[in-house]
């Protein structure tokens, strides 16, 4: 069956807002908003990666750099009215949520953008390098970097009052519902477009794409900067999801490798895999956490990474097509 | 203006020693990622296991750690040959080696280091040697030995692998295998072997750096991570292949980290040899690519 | 089509390229009119390669100047000079392996012809095209076949296929025929005499010397770097240096 890209589009809005507006009338319990927030942030933060990794064949081992400047933007944010109030006698509304979400997203955009420009002209195994060189920068900036806590982190208060009802967590649910639907639409969109095939080409031989007439380091900036600033996006809430933001957990390794391995599990050829490891590894790990130890938790999903790569690499989905092809 | 020049001269000397010990460190991915083309990224955790290694057989036995770290090289030999083993059989033959290689070895750093947490905690481990703590003083400068031994005996390590190379049948192959892997079918020698013997090699390199490196500081499982962008500045800022460069390379970060380690604090240093490695790939592009 | 008098169709002068201290080429002049068939040989490691490299952007030569239809080509990369009508056939091929044949020739239409004038062609103009395209190498009847399911003279065609989407004025054709069998060879000869036919000035680079005696109007040898003989392909080929270097000293 072959789905047009706005009906897929009114799709997923569809299934969003079945999804929160279903959550919201049958459970209450907090518990089940704080672990779906964090799916959520997973379906986000592993598709964004799958744009550049999958569809481009680049690989970001720096995820824990975009998303933690996301959420960092957005704490610079949140104590903006104060300080203005404070230094210059100048009254500031406070700034809301979603102007944050998409402050990080610039934020994280451009140092998508920075970063590519200074290294994807090289064999993808620089880049590689230096986005994990890139999360130590940072995060060294952060960690010296007093008016967001430094080393010690800082503590966000949340606002009093919610919109759309109900409480903050159950708002922080519904953005990164918006945002997970946002980033997938976005994901099968390019995978369907010239432009997903161009990225595709460069995927596959990035001589013989210039050759074709591929402006390959144009488009390679243009997959940085967006899967970038998808993550950042995906940081911005994450002050009032903790309320207390500090380096050690904001760049957490956890994330580096989740996005990573979730796509490469579910499957980097097309939207749906990133969405399926995120939901399985997300939810397992939500639950693995009340009975074993986190630490076990993130040993069991790199053993899967590797067992995965090694194994069966094109995933959870290309396992399904090779099984569907044998039926055939 | 004298006293900061005692500062300078004395981050300067630290800083060479510091560089001395980061040639061990780096050496292996020298051998990994400049000759075999294999980015091993998750070397880091390879050295950690010979900091522990180092740990519990100093706490045990009470052995003097650089002993341990000789001793073990040929069961870290053995190691590397067998991931080489994998990955060949995973990716290398497969001819898919860029992302999911990729994520192999990250997958490895990252298993590497949730496994050291979960058996010794997030504690910082030390071993016991009486080289650690006192230092020799030359005139106003100080040479504390628990870095001068780590550096003399890293250059040493340096030597023998630089003669290895040059020398023996093998080490040329290596060598061979770096400059064109077509070329060992002249030599009658198989390159997977090769390959193996020098992936083998290069992990061997970690049980000596990772005891080196509990000398030098305690240790936890996540500074493992740090060294991530040390090892492979050096080695792409020494030109990728060459043991002089490595060797240069590594003195050159040891002396910028250690200067701003002293004048700005010990926070900044972290961000000196990533800030150098993102200078170098967008400076030198050319230099890299012309392989 | 033979040789015609006119402005020519790329003019080189004095190219030069360094690989470290190694010089791979120096001092390169040539001149390429339009409708021309020109065999570039030379011994391996003689610079053809690097050439070609420099020619359509994928290296850069320090020195030296390339004009291509009175365009100077300093400073564009790779992409640009394809979309200017420089096109190009890899030695070892290059497939676009995830994708269908008929994907790997839409790229270029996409990329290259669409991309020069704006959606010259619309979408089903390219699925047109693309069919065409591969019929035109016998390939059509495995458009929606990957690449990997191709024989070795199968993947030198859909090269030349992806290379010819581009719509080029000028195509390298960079060891089109190695390792093919002499009845492979010909069906690659008479897809390139074909393509000439229609208006492709043709470059190209050889090892199989009957090939490029029998393609080429014109000789040009490279040895270690340099150009020793530029000429009709007969008298080329007496060179005696040209001799000197093929039958060894």
């Amino acid at each position: 069956m072959r789905v047009s890209n706005s009906l897929f589009w009114v799709l997923i809005v569809a299934v969003g807002t079945v999804f929160v507006v279903a959550s919201r009338l049958t459970i209450t319990n907090e518990y089940f908003y704080f672990a779906g927030y964090v799916v959520l942030e997973y379906i986000v933060l592993s598709t964004a990666w799958n744009i550049l990794g999958g569809y481009t064949g680049y690989t970001n081992f720096g995820t824990g750099a975009f998303f933690a400047a996301g959420a960092y933007s957005a704490a610079v944010l949140h104590k903006l009215p104060a300080t203005l109030h404070k230094t210059f006698d100048i009254t500031m509304a406070p700034v809301p949520l979603p102007v944050m979400i998409v402050a990080g997203g610039l934020v994280s955009g451009l140092m998508g953008l920075g970063t590519g420009y200074l290294t994807l002209r090289l064999r993808g195994v620089f880049f590689a390098i230096a986005t994990l060189a890139f999360t130590i920068v940072v995060q060294t900036l952060i960690v010296n970097w007093d008016y967001v806590g430094g080393s010690r982190g800082i503590y966000i208060i949340r606002p009093a009052n919610a919109p759309l009802g109900g409480g903050y967590i159950q708002y922080l649910f519904s953005l990164m519902t918006l945002l997970a639907v946002v980033s997938v639409g976005i994901a099968r969109t390019i995978e369907r477009s010239r432009f997903g095939l161009g990225l595709n080409s460069i995927r596959d031989d990035e001589l013989a794409a210039e050759a074709s007439g591929v402006p390959t380091l144009r488009m390679k900036l243009i997959s940085t900067a967006l899967s970038g600033a998808l993550m950042g996006m995906a940081g911005a809430p994450l002050p009032y999801y903790v309320t207390y933001l500090d380096p050690a957990s904001s760049f957490n390794l956890a994330y580096a490798v989740n996005s990573v391995a979730m796509p490469v599990i579910g499957g980097m050829q097309s939207w749906i895999g990133p969405v399926i490891g995120s939901i399985l590894l997300g939810t397992i790990q939500q639950l693995a956490t009340v009975t074993i130890s986190s630490a076990l938790n993130l040993l069991i999903v790199g053993v899967l990474l590797i067992l995965f790569v090694v194994i069966a690499p094109n995933g959870i989905v290309g396992l399904v097509q090779a099984w569907r092809r044998r039926e055939a | 203006m004298l006293v900061s020049f005692d500062l300078l001269l004395n981050a300067v000397v630290a800083g060479i020693l510091l560089g001395g010990f980061y040639a061990a460190v780096s050496i292996g991915v020298t051998i990994s990622f400049g000759m075999l083309d294999i980015a091993n990224i998750s070397q880091p955790a390879f050295i950690l296991l010979g900091c522990y290694a180092a740990y519990v057989i100093n706490g045990t036995w009470g052995v003097d750690p650089i002993v341990i770290g000789v001793v073990t090289t040929p069961l870290f030999f053995l190691l590397g040959m067998v991931v080489y083993r994998l990955y060949y059989y995973a990716f290398e033959r497969r001819g898919e080696q860029a992302i999911q290689g990729l994520a192999f070895f990250f997958g490895l750093l990252f298993v590497g280091e949730v496994s050291l947490v979960l058996v010794f905690g997030v504690d910082y481990r030390f071993v016991e040697a009486r080289y650690i703590g006192p230092s020799i003083h030359l005139g106003i400068v100080e040479l504390p030995l628990r870095m001068l031994l780590p550096c003399v005996f890293s250059l040493v390590m340096v030597g023998v692998v630089q003669l290895y190379l040059s020398r023996s049948f093998i080490g040329r192959a290596i060598l061979a295998v770096s400059q064109d892997p077509g070329a060992l079918q002249l030599m009658a020698a198989s390159p997977t072997r090769i390959k193996q013997i020098a992936f083998g090699i290069s992990i061997a390199t970690c049980a000596v750096a990772g005891a080196f490196l509990i000398i030098i500081q305690p240790v936890e499982p996540s500074i493992g991570r740090d060294y991530i962008g040390r090892i492979f500045a050096i080695c792409v800022l020494g030109g990728m292949t060459s043991m002089p460069g490595m060797l240069l390379a590594s003195m050159l970060l040891g002396i910028v980290e250690s200067i701003t380690a002293t004048f700005y604090g010990p926070s900044w240093a972290p961000a000196v040899a990533f800030g150098l490695l993102l200078i170098t790939l967008a400076v030198r592009p050319a230099g890299l690519l012309g392989r | 089509m033979t040789a015609e008098a006119g402005p020519p169709l790329l003019e080189v002068r004095g190219l030069g390229k360094r690989f470290g201290g190694f010089v791979a080429l120096e001092g390169i002049d040539l001149t390429i009119a339009k409708g021309e068939r020109l065999g570039l040989i030379g011994p391996n490691g003689s610079g053809k390669s690097t050439l070609v490299n420099c020619l359509t952007g994928t290296l850069h030569n320090e020195t030296g100047s390339i004009h291509f239809e009175g365009k100077d080509l300093r400073g564009l990369i790779a992409h640009e000079r394809t979309r200017l009508g420089l096109a190009r056939s890899f030695q070892l091929p290059k497939p676009f392996h995830s994708m269908s044949l008929a994907d790997n020739v839409r790229i270029p239409l996409l990329y290259t012809v669409n991309a020069r004038q704006r959606h010259a062609l619309s979408d089903a103009q390219i699925d047109e095209r693309c069919q065409e395209l591969l019929s035109h190498v016998n390939l059509a009847d495995k458009a929606r076949r990957r690449p990997r399911d191709l024989t070795q003279v199968e993947m030198r065609k859909l090269e030349l296929a992806r290379a010819v989407a581009t719509q080029p004025t000028l195509l390298f054709a960079d060891e089109a025929m190695a390792g093919l069998s002499h009845s492979e060879i010909e069906e690659i000869l008479a897809v390139l005499l074909r393509l000439n036919e229609e208006g492709i000035t043709i470059v190209l680079i050889e090892h199989i010397m009957s090939a490029v005696m029998s393609f080429s109007t014109r000789l040009m040898v490279l040895v270690a770097g340099h150009k020793i003989a530029d000429g009709p392909p007969q008298e080329a080929i007496r060179n005696p240096e040209v001799e000197r270097a093929y039958l060894g000293e």
